[in-house]
């Protein structure tokens, strides 16, 4: 079991080794290829008007005449161990985890990033809590009055759910909800939890409903058919073979086996909405990762975009790594191989 | 009908179990599929009662039928099944769950996917002893130890904690047994225990269930469909077909003066009659009948090689379970019993013990094997 955590680790962080060099070659090997040159790169951190000299000797600073492998090391040095610019006018210091400098706002990645994060967080957190509860309640009774009335209802609305972009809900439950009944908060409210639980729920309520159908629509689909396939499991005629109260049957024996695979989609699904839930986020003008993700791309800000992408392949790796070991626990028969 | 059914008139006067015209039928969008169609029959405490018949002839549909799993969902269950003096069909779904597991109880054929994966061995057995019993934790623990000593595991104070998937097949069917057991059931149906495990296995298997009916004293019921494990346990046999028991007697009379052909069929792929058997039964020559259409009239008349004695009585008309002889032996077919028995001696008992098996030539000379009721599915 400990060989396996371990073996699993090693594989997440080399796992994070290649996501960190394929996104240096994205940004700084690429452009090379393409006719990119030290000074151009250079020139991205100076005004436009700054001259060819100017820009070498930033370019120098900066150390892009430096062998890709060398500039390679030295990002990754100073992600774990921070790093000293010299900008000619001074030297400043930055702590790691060091993700560099904007281009435009010379803010350090690493600070805007954990800004931005107890947005995403708080928006994943509530809406994954939402569809994981609603999607597998729905598809488990779903599963148990196969054909009936309710069943076709469910997959019918889930087939909606699932084919409805959150743009499209997320706008139509801003229009009514919070402009036409003023029930909700309108468009780009955020209030910090430890401000004020209440109205961070409050403000992040619609958005919520809107990530959480989406994914709730696909967990009832998924959570019927694997309850279905359990519930005609030899096991099951066992379980009542025994004797037991269909309740513990359906539950204890049933969706014990039945959530196994749900939980691995899940783990993936929180992971990946970590780094950023992009359409909702916009949708609802909540400045989370996925809407800084959008900005520095549009901005083309480089040391923005490779820190936001590292950023969301670690909660990836991290969430796969979770899963893994939360299988290995959960279901016995991968414990021993 | 009178001459048809119940070996007791008397109504007062019951088996510890028995079945009247039990009927379970499933409503699909095929048809309805009459999986168990009007069977019949009574078995006391202390003896043993083999079902044989094919695949998709309905033993396994009998057997849970009356653990009372069909009673929700949208299985049709008709008739009577009186376990000690209770009514089971029409009792409320919570007495039946009451009496599952506690006074009734099954052993499945293949215990690894009978099993629950993710628990533990002993976590099955106690669970299935505390919903009967009110006891501890550890009080159960204790038996659940103790019923797995009594069924042959080695160091069943370690072997408790393990899943099943760490378990040998052999030693899951034993624990698998076990489970059964937790509560002392009186009545004990065994699917196919043996048919998952290899030859030695199977001996060891059959011998601890012998013993353990004698040391608990329950009705048991073994579904195979395996003659030797039959010759070997059962006091009486009933073969079934397409649903309907087709012959009924005591295990004497079954191996020794069979008189339904599809009986003869089977007892043609026994290696010898006298003998534990170590094969598997051989197909008889065409196919089972499907459970939606069943061929009119005797449902084995497409495979029979006798219906033409008949005088087409076979092909239209449902043959009656008849009493034959005396000891209670019964047969649903339309050829006089003179004329059975005397088939059974000159034609087929002869080829059976001359080749020492593998005779169904008579079944081979068959009208065209019924692929038109070959769309069962299994
Ligand atoms: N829930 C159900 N709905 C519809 N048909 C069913 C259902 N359960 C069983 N059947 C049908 O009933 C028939 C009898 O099945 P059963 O399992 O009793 O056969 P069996 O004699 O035990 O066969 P085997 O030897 O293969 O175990 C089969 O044709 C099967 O398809
Ligand atoms: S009734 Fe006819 S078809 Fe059926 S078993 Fe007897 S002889 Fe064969
Ligand atoms: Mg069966």
């Amino acid at each position: 079991m400990v060989t396996f955590f371990i073996r699993r680790t090693i594989g997440a962080a080399l796992m994070l080794f290649v996501v960190s060099i394929s996104t240096f070659l994205i940004f700084f090997g690429l452009p090379r290829l393409a006719g990119a040159t030290p000074e151009t790169f250079a020139a991205r951190y100076l005004s436009r008007t700054a001259d060819a000299h100017a820009q070498q000797v930033f370019a120098e600073k900066l150390g892009f005449y430096d062998p890709l492998w060398l500039q390679y090391w030295n990002w990754i040095k100073a992600v774990f161990v921070g790093t000293d610019y010299d900008y000619g006018t001074g030297i400043e210091h930055c702590a790691a985890p060091c993700f560099g400098y904007s281009f435009r706002t010379n803010h350090a990645v690493w600070d805007d990033l954990v800004d931005r994060l107890p947005v995403t967080v708080s928006l994943t957190v509530g809406a994954s809590i939402l569809w994981l509860l609603t999607g597998v309640a729905v598809g488990v009774l779903s599963a148990l009055r196969k054909g009936s009335f309710f069943d076709r209802a469910a997959m019918t609305g889930a087939l909606a759910g699932v084919s409805l972009p959150p743009y499209f809900t997320g706008l139509m439950f801003l229009y009514f909800f919070s402009y036409q009944f003023d029930l909700t908060a309108p468009g780009g409210t955020y209030v910090n939890f430890t401000d004020d639980p209440g109205e961070w729920a409050y403000s992040l309520i619609l958005p919520w409903i809107t990530l959480a159908m989406l994914n709730a629509a696909a967990y009832a689909r998924f959570t019927r058919a694997g309850m279905l396939d359990t519930m005609g499991e030899d096991f099951i005629r066992t379980a009542r073979a025994k004797g037991l109260h269909e309740r513990v049957v359906v539950t204890k024996h049933g969706l014990r086996a039945a959530l196994t695979p749900i939980i691995t989609i899940f783990g993936l699904d929180v992971g990946l909405l970590l780094g950023g839930a992009i359409l909702t986020e916009s949708t609802f003008g909540l400045k989370g990762l996925g809407y800084f993700a959008i900005d520095a791309i549009n901005k083309q800000d480089f040391p923005q975009i490779m820190g936001v992408t590292m950023f969301a392949a670690f909660f990836v790796v991290v969430a796969n790594l979770i899963v893994d070991m939360l299988y290995a626990v959960v279901d016995p028969r991968v414990r021993l191989s | 009908m009178n001459t048809v059914i119940s070996p007791r008139q008397d109504p007062t006067a019951r088996s510890f179990l028995e079945l009247r015209d039990l009927k379970i039928h499933f409503p699909t969008d095929d048809g309805v599929v009459k999986s168990v169609d009007g069977l019949t029959f009574s078995l006391e405490r202390g003896k043993t009662l083999g079902i044989v018949g094919e695949s998709g002839s309905g033993k396994s549909v009998s057997s849970l039928g009356i653990l009372g799993i069909y009673h929700r969902g949208n299985a049709k269950v008709s008739g009577e099944i009186w376990l000690d003096g209770q009514e089971l069909v029409g009792a409320s779904p919570e007495t039946v769950r009451g009496l599952r597991g506690k006074r009734m109880a099954m052993i499945f054929q293949d215990p690894l996917s009978a099993m629950h994966p993710y628990y533990t061995v002993g976590d099955q057995i106690i669970e299935a002893y505390r919903v009967h019993h009110k006891v501890s934790k550890k009080v159960a623990r204790k038996h659940a130890i103790d019923l797995l000593a009594r069924v042959g595991i080695p160091q069943p104070d370690r072997r408790v904690d393990d899943y099943p998937h760490q378990f040998s097949g052999g030693m899951r069917q034993r624990a698998m047994i076990a489970m059964a057991l937790s509560c002392d059931p009186e009545l004990l149906i065994a699917d196919e225990p043996t048919t998952a495990l290899d030859v030695t296995v199977q001996a060891q298997i059959l011998d601890l269930m012998r013993d353990l009916q004698q040391e608990f004293n329950s009705a048991l019921i073994i579904i195979t469909h395996d003659l030797g494990v039959t010759a070997e346990l059962a006091d009486d046999v009933l073969v079934m077909y397409g649903g309907k028991c087709i012959e009924y007697g005591t295990a004497t009379e079954i191996f020794e003066n069979p008189e339904h052909p599809y009986t003869w069929g089977l007892l043609g792929s026994m290696p010898r009659l006298d003998q534990p058997v170590t094969e598997r039964l051989l197909p008889i020559k065409g196919t089972p009948p499907s459970l939606i259409n069943v061929p009119s009239g005797c449902a084995f008349h497409p495979r029979c090689a006798f219906d033409g004695r008949t005088d087409g009585a076979s092909d239209t008309v449902v043959p009656e379970l008849q009493l034959t002889g005396t000891s209670g032996h019964r047969v649903r077919c339309h050829m006089p019993a003179h004329v059975r028995q005397q088939i059974w001696l000159n034609e087929i008992k002869p080829t059976l013990e001359g080749t020492g098996g593998l005779a169904v030539a008579d079944m081979s000379a068959l009208p065209s094997a019924s692929e038109e009721h070959s769309e069962e599915t299994a």
